[in-house]
Formats: structure tokens, sequence, C-alpha cells
């Protein structure tokens, strides 16, 4: 396999950006990645584009073809462009192909963007389209919601473990903290562990600020072949590891829900590939969904053991400036999560931390990256590791 | 949604019709194709069963913030139950009081109307669980 790197990132503001289209924020995270890496559209070999489910926010499929449309790219190249979907994995999933594109050999130089607009529905239809990634037939006819699965999760991981109340609320303290320092984030607001315990009862025990929002947004990632990125830049930052892992998709058939063994996999795909271990990762985007996801990710990923997460998240270990900082951004739940752009959101955070560009909430010396994402439950997670070289 | 969404699930969702692998013995909930463990040794000898409706409960939360279909029905409790034969599944707890759940609870299915997809729609039905 050829070495393959990061050349160029570009995001949009997250939130709820309502006087713009699917194409918009598509077209501007776009045009940002490939100003940033210094090519121009002939230079581009194919387009991947992580979606999880336009035709049901914005009644319109086909949405890789389109942004290849609206780039300017589908009608002189006619390059192949190509939509990815696995819930809230779909960027990663489509950094993953975009990475094995370029790493067999296929293309040199390939964009791959994430984009979701969810707000041109209401709350209710767009908590439901975001619900389909779990189990319709089997949890969601019965009354399941994505919450209450996150719930039972919750509950399950505090008896076995003894993880309170109060150290989910302050994973989500933590990434108000983290993306009240990023200017993209869509809620840039500190809050407090009362903040959190006083907000709405949406699945018992989480609330809704243990839940993540719904988001507009979209982000983009320019790679290439380790050769031909030299001829563009010298702020290379190399893809050391990436693996992925599937389970099953309703949460019930699982070997341990207060475990998502998909990340357990990925995670030892994606160390093993880059030949390192858990303690040598320097910075973390992980996938918080909800404040249980974040607990459960920092115990699967190897960062802390297995039940020991709550703790660390109380000890704020995991909070800029100590131990391992992680979601820098603000994850999920701060920053944004327009489902399709998350994965890609997410390693666009990394890039600008190993380039030393994260500004107000830069992590000194930042070498090694890691970036994690989950589709539905847990039925699909990706693990990618970045590298910054001097 | 139309009829045939509802009605092809009808022996699992009814009568708690799942698969049990001819090969090692393992039951399923719904019913598969292929066991997951023995792969193609159980191809053809996933064999269908009736499964017998009690267990115990995993896990459990009180929804207060439900789609549409279930709003009326809220705060109600869903579980994730575990059927003596060992299978799992996710269902709603009634009978009882959202207080009244335990981790453990023995519990056992019962035919209930699930929702109804709006108001000319069909109603559709199915097991939930309450204490045994």
């Amino acid at each position: 396999m050829r070495d393959v790197a990061v050349i160029g990132i570009g995001i949009t503001k997250f939130g709820e950006l309502w006087e713009r289209s699917f194409r918009d924020i598509g077209i501007e995270a776009g045009i940002k990645a490939i100003n940033d890496a210094g090519i121009s559209g002939s230079d581009i070999d194919a387009l991947y584009i992580g979606n999880m489910s336009a035709g049901a926010f914005i009644r319109q499929e086909h949405v890789a073809a389109l942004i290849a449309d609206y780039v300017g790219l589908a009608q002189t190249s006619h390059i192949p462009a190509i939509r990815v979907e696995a819930a809230g994995a779909s960027g990663a999933v489509a950094f993953r192909e975009a990475f094995l594109s370029i790493a067999s050999g296929m293309h040199d130089i390939v964009v791959v963007g994430g984009a979701e607009k969810m707000t041109d529905i209401g709350d209710e239809m767009a908590n439901a389209v975001q619900g389909m990634a779990i189990d319709q037939e089997w949890e969601t006819v019965f009354g399941a919601t994505y919450a209450s699965l996150h719930a039972m999760m919750a509950r399950a991981h505090m008896e076995k473990y003894g993880t309170t109340r109060e150290q989910l609320a302050m994973v989500s303290v933590i990434n108000h903290r983290h993306g009240a320092l990023n200017p993209d984030a869509q809620f840039r607001r500190e809050i407090n562990v009362d903040t959190v315990l006083r907000s709405g009862m949406v699945a018992e025990p989480l609330r809704v600020f243990d839940m993540c929002p719904l988001s507009d947004g979209a982000a983009t990632i320019v790679l290439a072949s380790m050769d031909a990125a030299k001829k563009f830049t010298d702020r290379i930052v190399k893809v050391r590891g990436i693996g992925q892992g599937s389970d099953t998709i309703a949460l019930h058939d699982r070997r341990d829900i207060t475990t998502i063994d998909a990340t357990v996999y990925a995670a030892k795909r994606a160390y093993d590939m880059a030949g390192i271990k858990a303690k040598d990762v320097d910075v973390a985007e992980v996938y918080d969904s909800s404040t249980i996801s974040e607990i459960m990710a920092i115990e699967d990923l190897g960062f802390f053991e297995k039940g020991t997460g709550g703790k660390a998240v109380e000890e704020e270990r995991i909070a800029l400036g100590n131990e391992i900082p992680v979601n820098t951004s603000g994850g999920l739940k701060s920053r944004g999560h327009p489902v399709g752009a998350t994965g890609i959101a997410q390693i666009v955070e990394i890039v600008k931390q190993l380039r030393g560009e994260a500004d107000g909430r830069q992590v000194k010396d930042a070498k090694i990256g890691l970036a994690h994402a989950i589709g539905g439950t847990g039925g699909t997670a990706v693990v990618s590791i970045l590298e910054g070289c001097e | 949604m139309n009829m045939p969404r509802f009605w092809r699930e009808i022996q699992g969702r009814y009568n708690l019709i799942g698969s049990r692998c001819g090969n090692c013995g393992d039951y399923f909930f719904p019913k598969r194709d292929i066991c997951p463990k023995c792969h193609r040794k159980s191809i053809g000898k996933m064999d269908a069963v009736k499964l017998g409706g009690s267990g115990k409960i995993v896990s459990y939360t009180v929804v207060h913030d439900a789609h549409p279909e279930y709003s009326d029905m809220k705060p109600y409790v869903m579980a994730i139950i575990e059927l003596d034969e060992g299978v799992r599944l996710t269902s709603q707890i009634v009978d009882c009081s959202p207080e009244e759940v335990r981790t453990g609870m023995r519990v056992r299915a019962t035919f209930r109307k699930l929702a109804e997809d709006g108001k000319e729609g069909v109603i559709f039905y199915g097991y939930k669980f309450r204490p045994e």
C-alpha cells in the first residue's frame, strides 16, 4: 500500500444554517479545502461524499453527483463521484474509502467531503430520520428512540461500573468548554453540571444536555499519495492507520451493552497498522452522540481501563491542558453533529491540531491524533490515526 | 407505510417465532437464515421455533421524548429483555409504574397494540412485556 497524506482541509460553521442550502455548505467546505491544498480542479481524480440521509432531510438523493456538478468537476473532468452511507460514521467511512483509493494506486489526489442539512425539516422529523440508523423493525417499532438506547447503555454502565450521573454531565461540560474556543462550533457557551442536570429529561437517566444537537454543516479533506502531496505542500499530515469494525445493528444483540465492540476492533486494526499504542495518542476526537458514548469511547479506545472512563472525565484527564485532550473541537455536543459531516469534521480538527493551527484550543506538541466515529448505536465504527510530519 | 411491512412480520411480532440453529442449538430472535457462530454449517438448518416469552430485564429507560406515534404513551418504559432461551429483544414494559421497574426483574410477553401509522394508517400490534 502507498502512503497517503492529508494536504488540505475545509469546514463550514456548524449550526442551524437556515439561509444556506445543502449545496451551499458542501461547496463552501470544498473550496476552502482545495484552496488550503493549493490544488486546482484538474488535479482531482475522484470525489467521495459522506452523507447519511439527504433523501429524508432535503428530499434529494444522488448528492455526490450534485456536489461534483457544483464544484465544477462534472462537466469538465467527469470525475467519479461516490456517496458513502454508514449513519453517523458516513464521513469516516468515506474517508477510509478515499484513503483506500489512493493507497491502492488507483488515484493520486482525492477530495472527500461530508455534509448534512438537518434543519430543512422540523425537529420531530429530523429526530426520526436520525433514528433510522437503529433497527426500525425490531427496535423503533416497539417505541425505542436513538436516545432511549443510549439511556439503556448509560444505566447498564452505571450499574456495572459505578459511573455517576455527575460524571456523565462532566462530558458535556468539558465539551462545551472546548467548543467555546472553536469559532466554527454550534454552541459556544460554557455550561456547568447543573445546566445538564436541570435540562429536560429525554430518556432516563439522559437529559437534553447529554445528547448532541441537530445541525447543518459540511467539512472537506484533500487526500494525496505521499509523492503527490510533496508537490503541493510541506504541511503534510500522514494517515498512519485506519481501522473499521461492525457489530449487530440492534443494541440488544450485542455481547455487552457497556462496550462498543466495533470500536474495540476498529481501534485494534488502526493501532496495529500505525504501529502505535493508545498511550502514544496526543489528541483525539471521539464520538459523543451522547455523554455515555464518550465515556465508552475513551475506554474502548484504550485511553482508560474499562469501567474507569467516568472517573477519568470527573478528574478532567480529557480536558485541554491535561493528559489526553479529547474533543478539542467541542465534539458532537458543542461543535454540532451534521451526521454525514461529523467523521470528516473530526479529522479536520485533528489535522488543525497536528499542524499547530488550533489557536486557543491548541494541544501543545501534538504529534499523533486519533479520530473515532460510530454509526447508529455501534453497528459501525471507524478509527483513523494521523501524524504530523515536519 | 403499506400493509405488507407489518403483516409479513406477524409470525415474529405476534407469536415470538425465532430460529434455532440445528448445528449449535443456539436460539435467535427475530428469525435468521444464518447462525453467526456456525456460518455455512447452519445454512438450511435454522429451524423456526416459538420462544417461551419469559425473561428478565437487562437494562431499561423511561422515555420522555418519543416519536410522534408513541407520544400519547409517554412517559413509558423501554427495556432490553433477555428471554430464558438466551435471546435478547427490545420492548416496552407495561402494567406497572416506571418506578417499579428494576434491572433483573422477571417479565413476561403480552400481546398489545404498538402504535398506528397516522389517523388513517395501519394499526400495528406486537409484544410488550409486563411483570411476571
